[in-house]
């Protein structure tokens, strides 16, 4: 059963037509990879699904609950946690109250929100600067930070957006594990939007594409490395 | 993320020293009421705080809640000469129940809008309770012969109240609430990301602080025993003065609205008494000006607060010590 479904999805910004038409459905247990170029509507598609933005027309079920029109807390609440390409931590406070106040969205008292807390700091691998403010991370952490923010909340679903942007080799075979991880221990559905392909071909099940915010083609990640329409994309079309 | 102990044995000698204090100034009624002064700031900074410092909805408009609070003990007595002490109990409700209508309109604008916002609605209280004269007395006010001439009795009230709101805060902070609050200070979309309704907390935050201010209010009439709207909703006076508590102890920091008080309450003092005599009296006029340098320098030097960047402070005397050991 699918956990997650666009249907119909547009989004227009005025005269500007950001997501056109896009249907894609994600199964429990799944990682779908999003790819398309630069401003081909990624990140606009997360921003429609946790309500950010709402949506021109079009309709996103969640474990068959419509959630369209739900606003964003109650979409996290729901279940489904996001990070942020543009990081977005709370930066006067530690890394450790970072993740106690997203802990304490399932958990009510101190020491629950504590526990969860230090699970998910281990999980991500933030124990040791856990007391450090967190506007003071370097970029790996920051992005770890963002991950470990959105599992506080216990999400079933998780939306990665470029968590692996911008990191060396080191830190990006530890993103891979990590995010392996979280499907593989903590059995969450993910959607990753990433250009970096070596982590997207790795990682993704299934691999959903587009560009100027439609669909070219969905498939496995070596039907769509060898589809035309996405290599034109990418690269242009004089080059076959 | 601490676990210690609530109180501090630190706070519990502060708690214990505000207790003795106004009899070791028995001799000076003078020095009581500027101690009662210090602790009603303390109030005004603290509820300042909890909204502006640690949910990050600057209020400029305190004043609004203060001026509330006020009317709430002092409009029962004028139209049916129930006790103003009954404010004790409606001040608080008064204001809480302004806060959340203003709520309503104020949360919908964000930082200097939200600003504008409330200081808008301070000042137009203002006026409004300065015309409507069946209702309030208008400009003449509302007078009362106060209880008790001692202080003493007032002395312990307003520091029971000024404890109430420093432990309110301290509670908070420890709780969902307060990890709310900062989370919706530091981003907001972050936090409805991580599931907080933003708006709820805002107005959580609001009543809390708008409740503690309400308490002063009430106080304020009790205590001084008149009231006009030119003084209960104050921009300078009121709103001003929690803005400068807070900024000058320390935004988001627990003592620094304390700290701010007395720091604020001695400096004003010296200068409207002239150095107490000493100095000529066109320097008795002075004292805004000295608090708009000391706000510069605060925010320039230590951009904490005397108590967030206590830190610093201690460093800079360190390394002062240390030159002056090698010279």
């Amino acid at each position: 059963m699918s956990i997650l479904s666009l249907k119909n999805v547009t989004k227009n910004f005025g005269g500007l037509t950001a997501v056109n038409n896009v249907s894609f459905d994600v199964e429990e247990g799944e990682i779908l990879g999003l790819i398309g170029p630069n401003g081909s509507g990624k990140t606009t598609i997360f921003n429609l699904i946790n309500h950010f933005y709402p949506v021109s027309s079009g309709e996103i079920i969640f474990k068959g609950n419509n959630i369209t029109h739900k606003q964003t807390h109650e979409i996290a609440m729901l279940g489904i946690g996001r990070t942020f390409q543009v990081v977005k931590p709370l930066k006067r406070l530690s890394v450790a109250d970072n993740v106690m106040a997203a802990a304490f969205s399932r958990e009510s008292t101190f020491e629950g929100a504590i526990k969860v807390a230090n699970e998910v700091l281990k999980f991500t691998h933030l124990e040791h600067v856990a007391q450090q403010k967190a506007g003071g991370l370097p970029i790996a952490g920051r992005k770890r930070l963002e991950i470990a923010k959105a599992l506080a909340t216990r999400p079933s679903l998780l939306l990665l957006d470029e968590t692996a942007a911008g990191l060396n080799p080191a830190e990006l075979d530890e993103a891979i594990d990590i995010i392996r991880a979280i499907r593989a221990d903590l059995g969450i559905t993910i959607i990753i939007v990433e250009h970096i392909m070596k982590v997207i071909m790795n990682i993704s099940d299934r691999i959903h594409a587009i560009a100027y915010g439609t669909t070219i083609t969905d498939g496995s990640p070596e039907e769509v490395a060898a589809n035309p329409t996405v290599i034109e994309a990418y690269l242009g079309s004089d080059y076959h | 993320m601490q676990n210690k102990k609530f109180f501090s044995k630190s706070e519990i000698g502060i708690f214990i020293g505000s207790l003795v204090l106004p009899f070791i100034f028995e001799f000076s009624p003078y020095i009581q009421g500027l101690l009662i002064f210090v602790m009603l700031w303390v109030v005004l900074g603290t509820s300042w705080n909890l909204l502006a410092g640690y949910t990050g909805q600057v209020s400029f408009g305190h004043a609004a809640f203060f001026g509330i609070g006020a009317y709430a003990a002092g409009i029962p007595f004028y139209l049916f000469k129930v006790s103003p002490w009954w404010g004790l109990v409606t001040g608080g409700l008064a204001a809480v129940i302004l806060g959340y209508l203003l709520g309503i309109v104020v949360f919908r604008l964000r930082g200097p809008y939200f600003a504008l916002g409330t200081l808008a609605s301070a000042e137009i209280l203002r006026i409004v309770f300065g015309q409507e004269e069946w209702l309030t007395n208008g400009h003449n006010g509302i007078l009362y012969m106060t209880t008790w001439v001692t202080k003493y009795p007032y002395y312990f009230l307003i520091l029971a109240i000024a404890a109430g709101s420093i432990i309110t805060v301290k509670l908070v902070m420890r709780r969902r609430e307060g990890y709310y609050f900062l989370s919706i200070r530091e981003d907001e979309d972050a936090a409805s990301a991580i599931g907080i309704n933003a708006s709820k907390y805002k107005n959580i935050s609001m009543t809390l602080s708008s409740f503690w201010a309400g308490m002063a209010g009430a106080f304020y009439f009790i205590y001084m025993g008149f009231i006009d709207p030119e003084t209960v909703f104050a921009l300078h006076n009121i709103s001003i003065i929690s803005i400068l508590v807070g900024i000058i102890g320390g935004v988001g920091t627990i003592w620094g609205p304390a700290i701010g008080a007395i720091i604020m309450v001695i400096l004003q003092e010296t200068f409207r008494s002239a150095f107490f005599g000493f100095a000529p009296q066109w320097v008795s006029g002075m004292h805004a000006l000295v608090f708009g340098l000391l706000v510069i320098f605060v925010i320039l030097y230590l951009p904490g607060g005397v108590v967030g960047d206590w830190d610093l402070i201690g460093k800079s005397l360190h390394l002062k010590r240390k030159r002056e050991k090698k010279e």
